[in-house]
């Protein structure tokens, strides 16, 4: 017996599904988010439960700025995929270069507000339940963001050689699902570290 | 079968050095290769764990026994569940989903098929990792060991003050790597199952195989990766010196428990699900009706995957919870049995009326069907709050998961392998060896696990590596064993049966079940592309259309 025919015939041309890369992004996403999940949840549960100094309100400042730079990454890239999508490679390798800097700006931001708890206030992973949620938290967090840039990076090497264009849109367009899930994130670390949590 | 068979055939075997066939198979990409690493692999795994629960029943056989000390029994049980769990059960089921699942929905191969390739090889390795810790557990103190922490490896076993040297990290990266492969095939999965389906194969005719582990893979990415949260917490507790863990410094050993529960009871759904899926596929075809209800199939398990996600706590019901949450737990425990009851309800309405063929598959099938309600019924039992206060720990509790995941999961598995064994190799499995199989593996089982609940009740804890004599466990703790050792000599029969089978087989074709899913319109094995064009479907059972034109089930859908 051969391929399977039968009595009622399909057009191919009604036959769409989805694109994979969106759906795996999106099972991705969902994923990171439990894993995101279970270390607010630590955060939240040892809350005022460490037995020594020094305590979130002490130290934590509300890196507003950065959080501005990253939010607003968020828009670019978006920008920047739609550009892409209309085939305007110039504006696209802008917005793109834009978003990396503002991405990195954020992290800048966390490596000085690391240092400066570090060596100012002396909190560090094993000083108290405080210092251990913190930096697994935000450090957490920072991870994907440097995943995020590395990916970004990539991207523009081989848009800067030329590589890039109307065909790739739509794995742009994951990438740029993956950093908006970044940027998302930070809204609820942010509330709950920052806001929350002081 | 070929009118249209694509003339690429590759010369098989004859001739070519094993060098060039092993490299093949280490770099292959094709879901069908690697859905057979996946169950191979899960099969060497299943013998190593089988020795590790046959030294443990050794050691039980008898009162004050010294076969092993209570040390090396400690790392048997941490071994023997763990590697069941992860490298035994999650392979072997993401092998057959890896196999099946393109076959089934038309398409060519999975939606990534490198990413594939990666998740399998990084279980792999997760398991080698975990083996490797019998020679580098200590690291540099001294003589290997293994992880001895239990399979949940509750905090603060897992500190490093009473888990010196690195046999806990092998446990716990080893975890991790293999919870980012599962991960990954989860993906991989879903992403194949919505958007790789042959013209016409709408959601409402897919079979129930690829719809069931789609939902499974929906729950692997919820439920698994609060472990890898918790995984990660534990190396920052042992390597950089946090506290999620750490009592002394008001951390909390209860919020291990909760992680890993998270993760640890959906996990039971995540296993038994594919199971589901196989005996819907079995049940239907060895009765010769479809399958009853199948709208309601896919629902109540979907009801199960989510109810499932919040009854994790019943695991800890002797920690002193408050009784809210006590009563919440046992609540949703409780609710399960309802989807559950409907899935066995819709598999018996199957059967009901229809022509009965017994063969192994379907052998199997029944006795799935028999022990996986007994397993429930225990199972509500457990959740209800005071009962579980009492045989909390106790062997009740270990006969309890081993019914559901010997008599249920492990019996729809030998249904799949007996079913798609013809598919996967070309050959039948020997009928004759097969219902011995199935005979030795029924009484041994029953003689084990029946028996087990007994020890149980009668106040035995779990874990212990040996007892006093005179308390009435000594019996039936002898009949365990025996019925342990049946179950070994069944699986001896089995894995004769495969590789006799694969060299004197009777050869297959293409159909040997006269079945209905599109697996069975190619060749066995199927060739490395599947489908030489793609198959358009009209119903749920396209293989049906084909041989009855006169009377297509698209008719009435």
């Amino acid at each position: 017996m051969s391929a399977i025919t039968n009595p009622v015939t399909l057009t191919p041309a009604a036959w769409s599904l989805p694109y994979r890369g969106k759906v795996a992004m999106a099972c991705l996403i969902v994923a990171e988010s439990s894993i995101f999940t279970i270390f607010l949840v630590a955060y939240l549960f040892y809350l005022g439960k460490s037995l020594s100094g020094p305590t979130p309100r002490e130290v934590l400042e509300v890196p507003i700025f950065f959080t501005i730079c990253l939010l607003s990454s968020s828009l670019t890239i978006h920008l920047a995929s739609k550009f892409l999508e209309r085939g305007k490679r110039a504006a696209f390798l802008g917005l793109w270069f834009l978003t990396i800097v503002l991405g990195g700006l954020f992290l800048f931001g966390t490596a000085r507000e690391w240092h400066r708890l570090i060596y100012e206030h002396g909190l560090t992973i094993s000083t108290n339940l405080f210092g251990t949620t913190y930096y697994s938290l935000v450090g957490l967090h920072a991870t994907h963001v440097i995943v995020g840039l590395l990916m970004l990076t990539v991207v523009l090497i081989f848009g800067l050689a030329g590589r890039v264009g109307l065909e790739q849109a739509r794995r742009v367009g994951v990438l740029s699902m993956y950093w908006h899930f970044v940027d998302a994130v930070w809204v609820v670390v942010f509330t709950v570290v920052y806001i929350l949590g002081r | 079968m070929s009118s249209d068979a694509i003339a690429i055939q590759a010369t098989e075997g004859a001739g070519r050095p094993w060098v060039q066939t092993l490299h093949e198979w280490i770099t292959t990409v094709d879901h069908k290769r690697l859905g057979i690493l996946y169950i191979s692999y899960a099969l060497v795994f299943l013998l190593i764990a089988g020795i590790e629960a046959a030294i443990m029943r050794i050691q039980l056989m008898r009162p004050h026994n010294d076969f092993v000390s209570p040390q090396v029994f400690n790392r048997m049980f941490t071994m023997h569940g763990t590697t069941m769990i992860f490298f035994v059960s999650m392979p072997v089921l993401f092998g057959f989903a890896n196999y099946l699942v393109p076959l089934m929905i038309g398409a060519r191969d999975m939606a990534f098929p490198r990413l594939n390739a990666f998740s399998f090889w990084l279980s792999a390795f997760g398991g080698f990792l975990l083996y490797f810790s019998f020679v580098g557990g200590s690291g540099l103190y001294g003589a290997g060991n293994a992880p001895d922490v239990g399979w949940w490896a509750y905090a603060p076993l897992t500190a490093r003050a009473f888990s010196p040297g690195h046999s806990s990290d092998y446990w716990t990266i080893s975890l991790l790597a293999s919870g980012f492969g599962s991960i990954g095939t989860a993906i991989n999965i879903i992403a194949t199952v919505l958007c790789m389906r042959c013209p016409g194969m709408e959601l409402k005719r897919l079979p129930l195989l690829a719809w069931l582990n789609m939902i499974m893979s929906g729950m692997v990415l919820i439920t698994i990766t609060p472990l890898s949260a918790a995984q990660l917490m534990l190396l920052v507790d042992r390597y950089l010196g946090g506290h999620f863990f750490d009592t002394q410094a008001g951390g909390s050993a209860a919020i291990w428990m909760h992680f890993f529960w998270i993760f640890g009871h959906p996990e039971v759904y995540i296993l038994v699900i594919p199971a589901f899926a196989f005996v819907s596929e079995i049940i239907p075809v060895f009765s010769r009706k479809p399958i009853f209800g199948y709208p309601v199939m896919v629902v109540a398990t979907v009801c199960i995957a989510f109810v499932s996600m919040s009854v994790w706590a019943h695991h800890m019901f002797s920690i002193g919870m408050s009784s809210h949450s006590n009563a919440f737990f046992a609540l949703t425990t409780m609710t399960v049995g309802v989807p559950t009851g409907i899935k066995i309800f819709n598999w018996l309405g199957t059967m009901w009326g229809g022509r009965l063929i017994f063969k192994a598959p379907m052998l199997f099938c029944i006795g799935f069907l028999f022990q996986f309600l007994i397993a429930g019924l225990t199972g509500i039992m457990l959740g209800s709050a005071p009962f579980d206060w009492q045989l909390t720990g106790s062997y009740f509790v270990v006969a309890h998961f081993h019914y559901v995941i010997v008599g249920g999961i492990i019996f729809a598995l030998f249904a799949a392998f007996y079913y798609w064994y013809p598919k996967i190799t070309g050959k039948m499995l020997n009928e004759g060896l097969g219902k011995l199989h199935f005979w030795l593996f029924l009484i041994g089982f029953h003689l084990c696990f029946d028996l087990m609940h007994i020890p149980g009740l009668l106040g035995m804890p779990r874990r212990i590596y040996t007892y006093e004599p005179g308390r009435g466990w000594d019996t039936l703790n002898f009949l365990v064993t025996v019925g342990a050792f049946i179950q070994g000599i069944a699986v001896l029969v089995f894995v004769a049966n495969m590789i006799i089978s694969y060299f004197k087989g009777e050869v297959a074709g293409n159909d040997p079940w006269d079945a209905w899913t599109l697996e069975w319109s190619v060749s066995s094995p199927p060739p490395a592309y599947n489908f030489a064009t793609i198959p358009t479907v009209a119903s749920r059972r396209p293989l049906w259309d084909l041989k009855h034109p006169e009377d297509p089930d698209s008719r009435y859908e």
